[in-house]
């Protein structure tokens, strides 16, 4: 086992925990043992797997980026999650929880959304399944990510809007947590990252461990024509809540690579935060002198957040893994770097990982990164062209 | 060791009245403590005092604006904890707010800051049985009384721990959802307060959807009271200030009297 299970009080470390409304203890109760169980069932782990491949288009390549390596000095890998049908790695976590949601009987889903990436992925999984869904979504999102409220409404989902506070994924998180708490009967609250109370942390985890397990091997097959162990040097990600990241570092959690998350300056929970308790969890927070969340401040929709899953604090607090953080102006020109170097446009979550490999090259010369690009620029496009003309 | 809460509570239950609770959001406006006192004056058992929070997540809109107004004017755990000091109000005080104000001030200071403003219980609405230990244990060392919540999804078996932990009073959550006005009592509303009525001796106050007067008196068919929020606080958002709270707060009382 790579990375360490929680404590049956859904612990890691400090950090973790069930933080939620007694309306929703035997909900998240229910959630823990029905995936325990769907996630001994064979039956269920093919249906499953047989969505990811021959649905969302499993496994991803791994792509060396040959000139992209040169200019920097670095050997610089790719995990293609930008590939994956709906265009980010969420669809490997939303496809499990949507068919956990059909086998414990329910029929909508709910969901927040910040890049709305999430959104649709849960939006395509309700189409596919026959599902009702509701996306919560920032106001301040919805404008920046027309396209992908577009396109969650073309897929049958209705998209409402979070008006209060910073209208951005925090915002979006109080209001399906909201909705869930009056229709938890009918209702699975599809939670995109790995935050929220116990098991959302572990569950979501577990279903993003596909990508680094696939990763490691690809990593072994590339690698060991050069005669080493089959391990990059260093391996990032991109942490808003930290999914994607927890992905990919748990296919390499034991091994010698060192593990970097990249956050944004603007919503470095981890850089900046002090630990506190907001949407289910303990884990670091941005807040006030008095315990008042503080709205984060990022380009980048999907990581507007002033929080971190718990597992990210627990790793940082452990020293297993580090976090960095850069700001919108790096990330733009890591967004422009890997198109004009390698013709793939990637979201600006990942370019934040970019970003940080650009900045810190020097003292990364010489070895091997292996970058999880979560996902691909397409929504990104229109506002990057009204910023960069 | 019973705390002033639910002594008081006890003793109007004991004198065969159901027991009123309204809830006013602290440092709302230049008012709000002259609120608190009206709605005391008015015959309020006791009053709940919201601490606001950035995210409120068990409440509706009506609360969540009042919580940004109240932030907005830079309203302080604080502050409210000096402004209740003065106060002076004549029945027990209990705050609602959520775990992270508590866990960021630190148990022992949030607990000792609540004696000092004569403040006698805590409600916490997001942290359930399973977390409430660490804090429970402070709050009980200091004498400040933790109000467990009680949901209707809530299975049997869990009920009498519930209340078992409950110091103060048992919340009845009368429905499945967040805070704010209804139309009708929820059919849930009486249905959790009797089976929690049928586990513990201490008082059970159904909160969450309680609007009117009417439903308060349908709800106390079976409960030994009331929370009020929503409908309170839209008053005060409305402006009606002191004077209409108090007035909303009378017709309570006397609908639950009158019974
Ligand atoms: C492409 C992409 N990467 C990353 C994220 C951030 O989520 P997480 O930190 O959970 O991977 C998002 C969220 O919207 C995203 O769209």
């Amino acid at each position: 086992m790579a990375l360490t299970d929680p404590t049956p009080e859904g612990r890691f470390g400090d950090f973790g925990g069930r933080f939620i409304p007694e309306t929703l203890v035997p909900a998240c109760q229910q959630l823990e043992h029905a995936f325990r169980e769907a996630w001994a069932d064979r039956a269920f782990r093919n249906e499953l797997d047989d969505l990811l491949r021959d649905y969302a288009g499993r496994p991803s390549p791994l792509t060396e980026c040959r000139r992209l390596s040169a200019e920097l000095g670095v050997r610089l890998l790719l995990k293609r999650e930008d590939l994956n049908h709906t265009g980010s790695h969420k669809i490997n976590n939303v496809l499990g929880q949507a068919l956990l949601a059909k086998r414990m009987r329910k029929t909508r889903l709910v969901a927040e959304t910040g890049a709305g990436q999430h959104g649709v992925a849960t939006a395509t999984a309700a189409a596919l399944l026959g599902m009702d869904c509701a996306v919560y979504m920032g106001e301040v999102d919805m404008h920046r990510q027309e396209l992908n409220v577009f396109r969650m409404r073309l897929l049958g989902s209705e998209v409402r809007s979070a008006v209060t506070g910073s209208r951005t994924l925090k915002d979006a998180i109080n209001e399906a947590m909201r909705d869930w708490v009056a229709t938890v009967e009918s209702t699975h609250y599809c939670l995109g990252s790995v935050m929220g109370p116990h098991p959302y942390p572990w569950m979501v985890r577990t279903l993003h461990e596909v990508l680094g397990r696939e990763a490691r091997e690809q990593c072994a097959a590339l690698l060991a024509k050069d005669g080493g162990d089959g391990v990059p040097d260093v391996v990032t990600a991109c942490v808003g809540g930290g999914s994607n990241a927890i992905g990919i570092f748990s296919g390499f959690a034991d091994t010698r690579a060192e593990l970097v998350g990249v956050e944004p300056a603007g919503g470095a929970a981890v850089g900046r935060g002090v630990p506190g308790v907001v949407h289910g969890s303990k884990s670091y927070l941005l807040q006030d002198e008095w315990g008042q969340v503080q709205e984060a401040q990022s380009i980048s929709a999907g990581l507007d957040y002033p929080g971190v899953g718990p597992e990210h604090s627990y790793l940082s607090a452990i020293g297993r893994a580090r976090y960095e953080a850069v700001d919108d102006r790096e990330v733009i020109d890591a967004f422009a770097l890997l198109s004009r170097t390698e013709g793939i446009i990637p979201a600006l979550e990942p370019a934040h990982a970019l970003a940080w490999i650009v900045r810190d090259r020097a003292s990364l010369a010489g070895k091997t990164v292996l970058l999880n690009l979560s996902g691909r620029g397409d929504k990104d496009v229109a506002q990057m062209m009204d910023l960069l003309g | 060791m019973t705390g002033a809460l639910e002594t008081a509570l006890r003793g109007g239950r004991g004198a065969g009245r159901k027991l009123l609770v309204p809830y006013v959001t602290g440092g709302l406006d230049g008012a709000w403590l002259d609120v608190v006192r009206a709605v005391a004056d008015a015959g309020a058992d006791a009053v709940e005092i919201g601490i606001p929070f950035s995210d409120p997540v068990m409440d509706g809109p009506v609360i969540q604006l009042a919580s940004e107004r109240a932030l907005e004017r830079a309203a302080t755990p604080s502050s409210i904890f000096t402004s209740l000091r003065e106060g002076d109000i004549g029945v027990p005080l209990a705050v609602m707010t959520y775990y992270n104000i508590c866990f960021h001030m630190g148990h022992e200071r949030f607990a000792d800051s609540l004696r000092e403003a004569g403040v006698a219980a805590a409600i916490l609405p997001d942290l359930p049985l399973e977390e409430v230990g660490p804090w429970a244990e402070v709050a009980d060392r200091v004498g400040i009384e933790t109000v467990m919540l009680a949901a209707p999804t809530a299975p049997d078996d869990r009920l009498p721990r519930v209340c078992e932990r409950a110091r103060g009073f048992v919340y009845a959550v009368g429905l499945l959802g967040v805070t704010g006005e209804r139309d009708e009592l929820a059919s849930s509303a009486t249905v959790i307060a009797s089976r929690l009525k049928a586990v513990t001796g201490k008082p059970v106050l159904v909160g969450v959807g309680i609007s009117t007067p009417r439903q308060a008196v349908e709800a106390c068919e079976v409960a030994d009271g009331v929370v009020v929020g929503s409908a309170l606080v839209r008053r005060l958002l409305d402006g009606e200030g002191p004077t209409g709270a108090a007035k909303l707060v009378e017709s309570f009382r006397s609908a639950l009297d009158a019974g």
